[in-house]
């Protein structure tokens, strides 16, 4: 789990056994920063450039030439965008969805997956089969049954549709059950042994050893909701329950020449997630890598 | 692994019993999956079938759907657009992953830095990325074509303005959008490779270039197999990039299969007709993952 994270300088990695210190050596590993800055560059020039113009007057974003720096910082945007939109609206309908959405894919998806990883019975494999499966069948090639199954339950225009709709997803389980299969059976059998039923070993030996798996989980399920777009586009169609990434969408062919504004509101979409990927970073690069084991 | 059945029959626990203990622990799960997932994949191929749309019930119509679709021009396009996304977004994603993958996996300084600056945009949502990426191609003002008029390009393109470029464009901003997250998963198979067979390359005097070929690239193999599947499922499903970025045009410059899903579905509210397409967009992807999990057998073998 953590091999990741050994790519710190001074951990033996592959490079280690490249040049020896020398001149050559030397200059590869300016070349090596050289490249890593330019791509940072790269990188980052649109989250700067988005920072920079929702600081501005909305006549300075576009000009000739570009100010990369603004004249004068204009913090008005940032007053201006509660007025102009339903901001406050749309962030707590999200945070409310990416919340309740957490909860439930991080009980469900690791319940599952203790079923499908610690216990055994006949169809059990084949089952997790068709979860696996599922990862090769794009969503939009079945979302419009899925909308019609939905208007039938009465379900679409309601926050509960984007909740059944990212609540039980495969990841959840296919990220958990990785995780467990590397905490020990004999772990689970000795418990067993003990008279332990399989609900108290799950709840008492497992979660407290799956810990940081269950960060991993919680945060990549909380930025995808937050993100999502295409699910409240097509199922919330009243403005009350709109969230942030279709309230912005909206805001942008509404006010479609104040450029400024636009990029106030786009910051105020990413700021949150911004946060919590600085904070747990770790536990995002952690639980990409375990799905991308499987290989 | 052999004694297990043994020591299994000991502790005796009913088959019977470690089933219903097995479904319990899944169902709360599989109701949701079952009823979101599997029954809409089935209804799918019901209702591709029909000529369901909003002035009546699903008739069904046998083949008609995927006849009408043989003859449909924008059909075509979309399918063709799409696979010029895909044409180009696999290659340089995957180019452009490994390379800043190697870059990291060595003794630098703030290699944590790079890692969380490359993957940032990744998680970044699409609607506020497709916004700034937009004015960043800009024509006229954009400071794309201004830094490209400062180094001597007179005439810099449209981009999402003109039919040509913005193909381009959009593949550009998907592969600079993902290309952290794959990074990451060739980092975590960059790392599986054992240190002791750099070791022995060396010793065996192979050149760095030597070594990344017998070494490095045969230890990632695994690793660029699932990348590879990942990206072509994601590329033949491209959509919310499209829709926001574009939304399709101009003209149909980028209008991809999804797109015209959704646009046959939900715009028109032709269900029968959009679901046939949907099943194309099935198919596509489900061959080619079955292609490549075939080729990776055979080359494994």
């Amino acid at each position: 789990m953590d091999t990741l994270l050994d790519a710190r300088p001074g951990a033996p990695t592959a490079a280690a056994f490249r040049g020896r210190p020398g001149r050559r050596g030397r200059a590869v590993r300016v070349l090596g920063y050289l490249a890593l800055v330019v791509a940072s560059a790269a990188v980052l020039l649109p989250f700067y450039w988005m920072v920079m113009s929702s600081l501005k007057t909305n006549n300075d974003v576009f000009t000739l030439p570009v100010k990369w720096v603004p004249d004068s910082v204009v913090w008005h945007n940032y007053v201006d965008i509660w007025r102009k939109s339903d901001m406050t609206t749309w962030l707590r309908n999200t945070l409310t969805l990416s919340v309740a959405v957490t909860v439930l894919q991080v009980f469900t998806g690791s319940f599952a997956a203790y079923g499908f990883a610690k216990v055994r019975f006949p169809g059990r494999d084949v089952l997790f089969l068709a979860y696996v499966a599922t990862i090769a069948v794009p969503w939009q090639s079945y979302m419009i049954p899925q909308f019609i199954l939905m208007s039938k339950l009465k379900l679409s225009d309601t926050l509960w549709s984007i909740i059944a709709l990212q609540a039980f997803g495969a990841f959840g389980v296919f990220l958990m059950k990785q995780f467990y299969e590397s905490i020990p059976d004999e772990l689970v059998q000795a418990a067993r042994i003990d008279g332990m039923s399989e609900y108290g070993i799950y709840r008492r030996v497992i979660l407290p050893l799956s810990v940081p798996a269950l960060a991993s989980l919680t945060l990549l399920t909380f930025v995808n909701t937050w993100n999502d777009y295409l699910g409240p586009l097509l199922y919330l169609r009243s403005h009350s329950i709109w969230t942030v990434q279709i309230g912005l969408k909206s805001f942008i062919s509404t006010y479609n020449a104040e450029y400024a504004l636009i990029m106030t509101g786009s910051v105020l979409s990413v700021l949150p997630v911004a946060v919590i990927f600085l904070l747990g970073q770790r536990y995002f690069v952690e639980g990409i890598a375990t799905t991308g084991l499987k290989g | 692994m052999t004694s297990m059945p043994v020591a299994r029959r000991r502790r005796s626990r009913p088959v019977w019993r470690n089933t219903v203990v097995g479904w319990s622990f899944l169902l709360p799960n599989f109701i949701g999956f079952a009823v979101l997932t599997l029954v809409p994949v089935v209804l799918l191929f019901y209702y591709a079938f029909t000529s369901w749309d909003v002035f009546g019930g699903a008739e069904w119509t046998g083949l008609a759907n995927f006849r009408q679709l043989l003859h449909d021009h924008s059909f075509w396009t979309a399918l063709s657009n799409t696979v010029y996304y895909t044409l180009f977004h696999i290659p340089l994603t995957l180019a452009a992953s490994l390379v800043l993958a190697l870059l990291l996996n060595r003794k630098l300084r703030a290699v944590a830095f790079f890692r969380t600056v490359a993957f940032f945009p990744y998680i970044t949502s699409i609607v506020a990325l497709a916004q700034v990426w937009n004015m960043l191609f800009s024509p006229g003002y954009g400071p794309i074509n201004e830094i490209l008029r400062a180094v001597g390009v007179h005439h810099p393109p449209g981009w999402t303005t003109s039919a040509d470029w913005s193909m381009p464009a959009v593949i550009l901003v998907g592969t600079w959008r993902e290309m952290g997250y794959y990074m990451l998963l060739f980092l975590a198979g960059l790392q599986a490779i054992p240190t002791q067979l750099y070791e022995a390359a060396r010793v065996d005097g192979a050149t760095a270039w030597q070594r990344f070929r017998a070494v490095t690239l045969p230890g990632l193999r695994p690793t660029t197999f699932f990348v590879t599947v990942m990206l072509t499922i994601g590329s033949f499903k491209v959509f919310d990039l499209i829709l926001v970025m574009t939304n399709g045009g101009p003209g149909q410059s980028t209008l991809v299969l999804s797109q015209f899903i959704y646009q046959k579905g939900f715009v028109e509210n032709q269900f029968g007709y959009a679901s046939a397409v949907s099943i194309v967009l099935f198919v596509v992807c489900l061959l080619v993952t079955v292609a490549q999990f075939s080729v990776n057998r055979r080359r494994n073998a």
